[in-house]
């Protein structure tokens, strides 16, 4: 996994709350069995004005010159800016993967739904909650001023504006331990085989029916 | 001791190793899989040349992809076809039991995994689906995960989590005509929103939840995700146990009594002090119709479509707004006027054997209207299908203008053949109305079986506590 340590990123406000897992990557697209790859067809039907398929060349299809993905200010953003409740519906894994491909390394909302959050950290993503009047506030500034960047600093959970105005973040410390060092969770858990091997022991004499 | 809810009760039988921070190392009872979350996470096992910890505890089915009509042909898409080949070749490869698509048993996953007794009351269960919520009416601890921790439970047989915080929603007395767990389900987010469940487990209880076969806690339990809630859950009772006496993966003899005596633990103590609690009247509860793009965007069958201009949270009248013109609708119509093209009947929320005999009493002696371009029941699993055949279900349907389906996700999701064209409005049993859910422009509108059906017949919505 790559490490999350500093990063000075363009930010794009994408003005919406309840983006859901469809809308981040229509379930056509699912039907990979790769990890990679899903960058160009991150929010397609918002993005695009025709409809793609997987396997498509997206670099012919007529992009929608509305959408804010497509507004050439914002061009290499790193940082998405969203509001309440970012991510929400399905488990898959492909949302990120798709925000990741895309060039995003950090979201920041008002709120999150559970699994994305979840499933960010498991791919080098940080998702950031910061309160309604701030995330308003960063969008305000977003849109006033082109080329507005912020500086995430995940070892002291803040994001620094131009203005030289400083936020605080909230970030479990395992969480945060692991996106720091780039950590395997597998790897991690692996260290603990004995503990799971003995309560699964202890789980079979108790209850044998649920090894049958 | 301390009064304890359902929740502490599972959380604290599964924890492997507590770290200070609160992040536990969780023990997986049941692992179900599918096509589509899997084949990254099989890939990363192989190139990491790792095991799968305990390849017994796995049940594999493809639902997502497969068609609706002429299985025997397999499936057309090459795209779809190569996920579900590459299900199947590794469960061969790593040794777990799946039911393949020509399989009697084969369905939708969250279908399948309580028709087999695979799910048990006490379990933890995970699945690579956000729906896996739907496993808690079983007093599980039942949730979705994604592909890394897929991967993660066939490794290591554990999860790396924190504990969240309990909600229990109480619902109490006696509903009305028509108005089922579906409508409950709506009813609930309508009330507490998309995200009012986030970081919540639910506990759905009360004297309502404890009437509800386990086919209605199953519906219930399936829509907590769609309020936010990873899990939502139902203590067991004689209704669970009955449920699942005899079913294959189910303990039998001896091994049963044991069980049985310890599933009738599960359940908050008297006393039990839940984080937040809601409350709902059930005889308030009317038959509930979605009109947006969200499934907190819902009304009662007698009610109209908002008008955004009364909303005074910018943000909300925003996607009011947005949710309007994407769905075609005016303001202030009423939802008894809304025509639809088609009507879906199926999916995990509402595909089950009660689901389909409550659509088809609805369907029979009647036809679909002259406006449905397509009605179509997708029974949930091919047992489901054989059950509802052998009562004659499928007969009425047919007589009724439905189209009789293989079992699948279909048009749930729209990644089968199964989808809404641009601009068609649909009457759909599943559990999301996101925009493009259902094909690219389609409009969906979520509402029980029975709606679903009468609505069918009617061409447009229609109350069905009003209808003989
Ligand atoms: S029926 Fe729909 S919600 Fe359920 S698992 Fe299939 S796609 Fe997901």
């Amino acid at each position: 996994m790559q490490k999350f340590t500093l990063l000075n990123g363009l930010v794009v406000p994408l003005d919406r709350a309840n983006v859901d897992t469809d809308a981040i990557i229509p379930k056509q697209f699912l039907k990979s069995i790769k990890r990679s790859g899903f960058g160009p067809n991150l929010f397609d039907e918002w993005r695009y004005l025709d409809h793609g398929e997987p396997g498509g060349d997206n670099s012919k299809r007529p992009l929608n010159p509305d959408f804010v993905l497509n507004q050439p200010r914002y061009k290499g953003a790193q940082i998405l800016l969203a509001r309440e409740n970012f991510g929400c519906g399905s488990s898959r894994e492909h949302a990120p993967w798709a925000l990741d491909d895309y060039g995003f390394r950090a979201i920041i909302a008002t709120s999150f739904a559970d699994i994305f959050f979840n499933n960010c950290f498991k791919n080098g993503l940080l998702p950031i909650r910061l309160a309604a009047e701030q995330v308003d506030e960063l969008f305000k500034a977003v849109t006033a001023h082109a080329g507005y960047k912020l500086a995430i600093d995940l070892e002291r959970q803040t994001i620094g504006a131009p203005d030289g105005k400083v936020y605080h973040f909230e970030v479990e410390s395992f969480r945060k331990h692991c996106l720091l060092n780039g950590l395997d969770d597998i790897g991690l858990t692996l260290q603990h085989v004995d503990e799971i091997k003995a309560y699964e022991a202890k789980r079979r004499a108790a209850q044998p029916w649920l090894f049958a | 001791m301390k009064a304890q809810t359902l929740y502490d009760k599972l959380w604290d039988a599964h924890v492997v190793r507590q770290e200070a921070d609160g992040t536990a190392l969780i023990y997986i009872d049941r692992h179900l899989v599918h096509e589509v979350t899997s084949p990254q996470a099989f890939e990363g096992l192989k190139l990491a040349g790792r095991k799968v910890w305990r390849t017994a505890s796995i049940l594999a089915v493809a639902d997502h992809n497969v068609p609706t009509t002429g299985r025997a042909q397999g499936i057309a898409d090459p795209i779809s076809r190569l996920q579900v080949e590459t299900l199947d070749s590794n469960c061969a490869e790593f040794g777990v039991n799946e039911f393949k698509m020509s399989d009697v048993r084969q369905g939708i996953v969250h279908v399948i995994g309580p028709e087999q007794g695979a799910t048990l009351p006490g379990m933890t269960v995970v699945c690579g689906d956000s729906h896996t919520s739907t496993h808690g009416a079983f007093a599980a601890l039942a949730f979705g995960i994604g592909t890394s921790e897929v991967e993660h439970v066939m490794a290591t047989q554990c999860l790396l989590m924190k504990k969240t915080r309990t909600m229990q929603v109480l619902v109490e007395g006696a509903l009305g005509r028509g108005v089922t767990a579906k409508d409950i389900a709506l009813a609930v987010i309508g009330k507490i929103g998309t995200a009012g469940g986030t970081g919540y487990a639910i506990e759905f209880a009360g004297s309502t939840i404890r009437g509800l076969s386990m086919e209605g806690r199953m519906t219930l339990c399936n829509m907590a995700i769609e309020a936010g809630a990873r899990a939502g859950m139902v203590a067991a009772d004689y209704t669970t146990i009955n449920y699942l006496k005899g079913r294959p993966f189910a303990p039998h003899g001896e091994s049963w009594d044991k069980a049985v005596a310890y599933w009738h633990t599960l359940h908050s103590d008297d006393g039990a002090q839940f984080d937040a609690v809601v409350k709902l009247d059930a005889i308030q509860i009317k038959p509930q119709v979605t009109w947006g793009t969200s499934p907190e965007m819902v009304v009662a069958i007698d009610g109209r479509v908002p008008d955004p201009a009364t909303m005074s949270d910018a943000v909300k009248r925003h996607a009011a707004e947005r949710a309007l013109q994407y769905m075609g609708l005016a303001a202030n119509t009423p939802i008894t006027e809304i025509n639809i093209d088609k009507v879906f009947i199926g999916s995990c929320t509402n595909s089950r054997i009660e689901d389909l005999r409550a659509a088809s009493e609805v369907a029979k002696d009647k036809h679909i209207a002259a406006n449905i371009k397509l009605a179509m029941v997708v029974p949930g699993s091919g047992l489901v299908k054989q059950q509802a055949e052998r009562e004659g279900l499928d007969k009425i349907f047919i007589a009724a203008g439905f189209e009789w389906r293989e079992p699948g996700c279909s048009m749930c999701l729209a990644m089968n053949d199964d989808k809404l064209l641009p601009g068609e409005r649909c009457a759909s049993t599943s559990n999301r109305n996101f925009e493009g859910r259902q094909g690219q422009g389609g409009r969906t509108h979520l509402v029980s079986p029975e709606m679903a059906a009468a609505a069918a017949i009617a061409g447009h919505f229609i109350d069905i506590s009003t209808i003989n």
